[in-house]
């Protein structure tokens, strides 16, 4: 998985000190009575990005959305959105449209008086807004549709009816509330590349909410992992699951195998870690900043698990015969067509996950109940101390 | 199952509608009933029917009739009117309370509701009259120099109307407000709406059929309202509630209180329509 | 967050409820008036209990009281039943001939001005005395038959609404498990519907209660209810004793609605378990 998306944004501009970011949150919180919902965030977004916001439900995400529309406001800090304090500014009157999980589509009024609305509310010339709503309805193919009533739409129609309502204004910033909740799997999918196009095409900046890390794998430029109301983590998709800062962070995106062990050698080019839990030592060829005797913990993906039913040969990182290398019982086979994964039992009892592509369509080697041995690159692990 | 029922109203209710129809075209007699019979034996084996018209063109002759119906709807229009000023900020509020807190007002709505009419309207003339607890606390402020007459008046009359049907009008309209859906009120201010037009924009127009539903319930039983303008509106108070009752109860003018009642009744029918369909409608779920 | 209120919508909602409520707490302050002149409060006498000793003791109002809780319970009975049965077709039975009729004669009478029903109900009873002999006379028979008539329509309402958010998949299960229709209806649907057919039994005995204008058409000689040996008193000029009778009436009322709204309260917890 990479980043497919931010064709707009300029390549790692995030990484570029001397750019201007264009929507800045200042250490903002927000708290309802004593529960405090959105803690000390700060987050800088740039122009073009499709910014994901990841989390699990009540992690502040929403909230935090909610208060760059306006319909929230900080307990404290600033939100800035092209260089101009938003903070006190109101939603009518914010250069920022937001497409609702709801699609909040007005029952009452057909696709083009939805869509047509804001522009009404400014006061547009008649003709201008009859010809941007058709454009903007031909854009999300709905054309066909502008005289139908919400209640006469499939899901995904109304998706594409409040996406084209929340652009038409165009807006500065485009906010979007698990834009595809509501839809079934195989329409996410493709929905999910038509909006990347559609971004790409009008080079709007994009803030998506979303509790689904493969949607944000997918759209976005960078994702902000979010966990009881604070940003754990931002990155690219890539840094996020390569890289993650945090046992959460490893653990939400994708799946792993988690090992905990002591540090016992901490050396600037490599760590070796024992893990009692593994029943082996770990031999990382990165540096970490932790003391020699600490607990951290190993984070390894299914995927980079290497699965043989012989004794694997050592790589050639540094890794000693003893590292990287433990053996287990195959418990069980979950086979899903493109890869399968296994769950293979270590003599201490922790049960390991591994995924293998199934490359050829015959071979069938590795069954129930048979003895394995796992190993991996020294490259592979990812040494976290929280 | 349905047929008990069914009979028991077709009955009671029905047949009864027809009886009045029919004594509206009669006679009035000083006999017990005080209406001469619709159908008479003329000779010895011809029915005649003398269908008598004399009641209604009675009523379209006197003045008092007609200024009565006039008067009825003028004061049920304004009376319904008052209902959704002051009741609409009121479902409104309740339907964006938290739960708790809704709960409760919901109960202080229904629950004058559940005291008897009559108990109610009676308190206002303790209210309103001239010795009464407004005028006493207005003197005592010093804000007027003698009791202002409020008692027997078409002030006195409204106040008791618009009282006593005030929860007709907001539980429909609380019922209609609680299913909306409030993003849509965010939806509309990220549009560029300001509160207030986003709430002319979505919020009424999307209420319209609880408005209509709970006006309704004001306006129809109020045009034919008796007891308010007998105890609060004074000797002049011209309501065709108090017409039929004074013909029926004092006159003894059955047709004629019968051909007030189907007046009324053709008068009314296309408002009871029109609410049956939109509680239809509402029912039903759509916009 | 969604619970937002301007001042302007709490002012309404204070004064409105001021509006509401001032009323009767004025006459519940003054059933405990000393003074005769009911609106003026008589300082030195008060707060006193003459008033509701003089009202026990009113011969004539708790004659009235009597007949009108008769009237009232047999009334609520016999509604329930009517209304339940019809609720329930109406809400069960999508097609069959004179629904659309039963639905409007049950829509009606919620609306319908009371003169009417009262005047169109008196003339039915004349007009089946001269043609049967029955009813003979007019007294709480006929209140009753009239009350019934327009409660129902309410009961109606109430089980109708009831039954629209009925999970039929219970009575399908318990048919499943070998339940007979007729055995169902009493051990599943009967029980769900009850709070349903409880505020529909209370509400038809508070129109009953109530009601002045269809009880003074259908009465007869010694049938008057409460509410209308209150009329003529209050006709008369106002009388510290209803501001007693208010107050009782209020205090009981408010007690069966909090308690039964709390017990339905309840109910819905544990059946939301």
């Amino acid at each position: 998985m990479t980043a497919s998306a931010g064709g707009v944004v300029k390549a790692q501009i995030w990484n570029d000190p001397s750019a201007r970011p264009y929507v800045e949150i200042e250490r903002v919180n927000k708290s309802f009575g004593d529960f405090t919902a959105v803690k000390d965030v700060s987050l800088k977004v740039y122009k073009g990005e499709i910014f994901c916001l990841l989390g699990a439900s009540g992690c502040g995400k929403t909230t935090l959305l909610r208060m760059l529309g306006g319909f929230e406001t900080p307990s404290s800090g600033r939100i800035l959105i092209d260089g101009e304090d938003m903070t006190g500014v109101p939603p009518y009157e914010r250069p920022v449209n937001m497409m609702f999980q709801s699609y909040a589509l007005f029952p009452h009024m057909n696709v083009e008086q939805n869509v047509g609305f804001g522009l009404k509310q400014d006061r547009l010339p008649k003709g201008e807004i009859q010809s941007r709503v058709a454009t903007m309805l031909d854009l999300v193919k709905m054309g066909e549709y502008a005289r139908r009533k919400p209640h006469q739409l499939s899901g995904g129609q109304r998706q594409r009816v409040a996406l084209a309502r929340s652009l038409v204004k165009r807006p500065k910033l485009l906010l979007l509330d698990e834009p595809l909740g509501a839809l079934d799997k195989k329409l996410r999918e493709h929905t999910q590349f038509e909006l990347i196009g559609l971004q790409d095409k009008l080079g709007v900046t994009f803030i998506v909410v979303t509790h689904d890390q493969e949607e944000a794998m997918t759209l976005a430029s960078r994702i902000g992992v979010m966990n009881h109301g604070e940003i754990v983590q931002a990155g690219t998709p890539s840094e996020i699951y390569e890289f993650p800062n945090s046992r959460f962070v490893a653990d939400f995106v994708g799946s792993v195998n988690m090992f905990e062990g002591k540090l016992i050698e901490d050396e600037p080019d490599y760590v070796r870690i024992d893990s009692a839990e593994l029943g082996a030592t770990i031999y990382v060829n990165h540096g970490i900043s932790a003391p020699p005797g600490a607990t951290v913990w190993a984070a390894l993906r299914p995927e980079k698990v290497f699965m043989s039913m012989s004794p694997p040969a050592g790589d050639d990182n540094g890794a000693g015969a003893a590292d990287n290398v433990v053996r287990g019982n195959v418990q069980d086979i979950a086979y899903l067509g493109d890869l399968s994964i296994y769950l293979v039992r270590l003599a201490t009892g922790k049960v390991v996950r591994v995924t293998q592509p199934n490359t050829s369509r015959h071979a069938e080697t590795i069954g129930w109940d048979q003895q394995v041995y796992l190993s991996w690159d020294a490259t592979s692990p990812v040494v976290v101390t929280r | 199952m349905v047929a008990l029922p069914y009979l028991w109203l077709l009955l009671f209710f029905v047949v009864p509608f027809i009886i009045v129809l029919k004594i509206s075209f009669s006679d009035v007699a000083l006999a017990i009933p005080p209406y001469k019979p619709l159908l008479e034996w003329v000779g010895k084996h011809s029915l005649a029917v003398k269908l008598n018209f004399d009641n209604y063109a009675f009523l379209f002759t006197d003045s008092l009739y007609l200024h009565a119906f006039a008067n009825s709807i003028k004061v049920a229009f304004l009376s319904t009117l008052m209902c959704l000023i002051i009741g609409y900020p009121m479902a409104y509020g309740i339907a964006r309370a938290k739960p708790a807190v809704r709960n409760v007002l919901l109960l202080l709505v229904i629950l004058p509701f559940w005291t008897s009419l009559l108990l109610r309207v009676y308190a206002w003339i303790g209210l309103l009259k001239a010795n009464g607890v407004i005028n006493n606390v207005l003197l005592s402020l010093g804000l007027i120099h003698e009791p202002l007459t409020m008692l027997y008046t078409p002030f006195a009359m409204y106040v008791g109307i618009v009282y006593s049907y005030l929860p007709f009008l907001i539980l429909p309209l609380y019922a209609n407000l609680e299913k909306m859906d409030w993003q849509l009120l965010e939806a509309a201010e990220d549009l560029g709406c300001r509160p207030w037009q986003a709430f002319y924009k979505i919020t009424l127009p999307l209420s319209r059929n609880g408005i209509l539903a709970g006006s309704m319930l004001v306006f129809i039983p109020a045009v034919g309202e008796f007891v308010i303008p007998a105890l609060l509106g004074g000797p002049n108070a011209l309501m065709i509630g108090r017409v039929l009752w004074d013909e029926f109860f004092a006159n003894r003018a059955w047709p004629v209180a019968s051909a007030v009642a189907i007046l009324l009744l053709l008068l009314l029918v296309p408002f009871m329509m029109w609410y049956q369909s939109v509680q239809a409608r509402e029912s039903a779920g759509a916009r | 967050m969604n619970y937002r209120s301007s001042f302007f919508i709490l002012t309404c909602i204070g004064l409105g409820f001021a509006f509401l409520y001032i009323p009767i707490l004025s006459m519940v302050v003054f059933s405990f008036n000393a003074s005769k002149l009911v609106t003026v409060w008589d300082g030195a006498n008060s707060p006193t209990l003459k008033w509701y000793y003089a009202l026990l003791h009113n011969e004539e109002v708790l004659d009235a009281a009597w007949i009108s809780l008769k009237v009232a319970v047999i009334n609520a009975s016999g509604s329930v039943i009517l209304g339940t049965l019809a609720g329930f077709g109406l809400a069960r039975f999508s097609q069959f001939r004179g629904r659309f009729t039963l639905n409007a004669m049950t829509t009606a009478p919620l609306v319908m001005p009371e003169v009417i029903t009262g005047l169109s109900l008196l003339l039915l009873f004349v007009a089946l005395e001269e043609l049967i002999g029955w009813p003979a006379g007019r007294g709480i028979t006929t209140m009753t038959i009239a009350h019934m008539t327009f409660s129902m329509a309410y009961v109606t309402v109430i089980v109708n609404s009831r039954m629209a958010s009925f999970d039929t998949a219970l009575e399908e299960a318990a048919m499943d498990l070998g339940a007979r229709p007729l055995k169902v209806f009493f051990v599943i649907t009967l029980p769900i519907i009850f709070p349903a057919i409880l505020s529909g039994w209370l509400l038809a005995f508070t129109l009953s209660w109530d009601d002045l204008v269809i009880s003074s058409f259908t009465s007869g000689p010694g049938s008057s209810t409460l509410p209308m040996v209150v009329f003529s008193k209050v006709r008369l000029g106002v009388s510290p004793e209803i501001n007693v009778l208010a107050t009782i009436t209020l205090g009981v009322v408010s007690t069966m609605v909090v308690g039964v709204s709390l017990w339905m309260a309840r109910r819905a917890k544990l059946d939301a378990l």
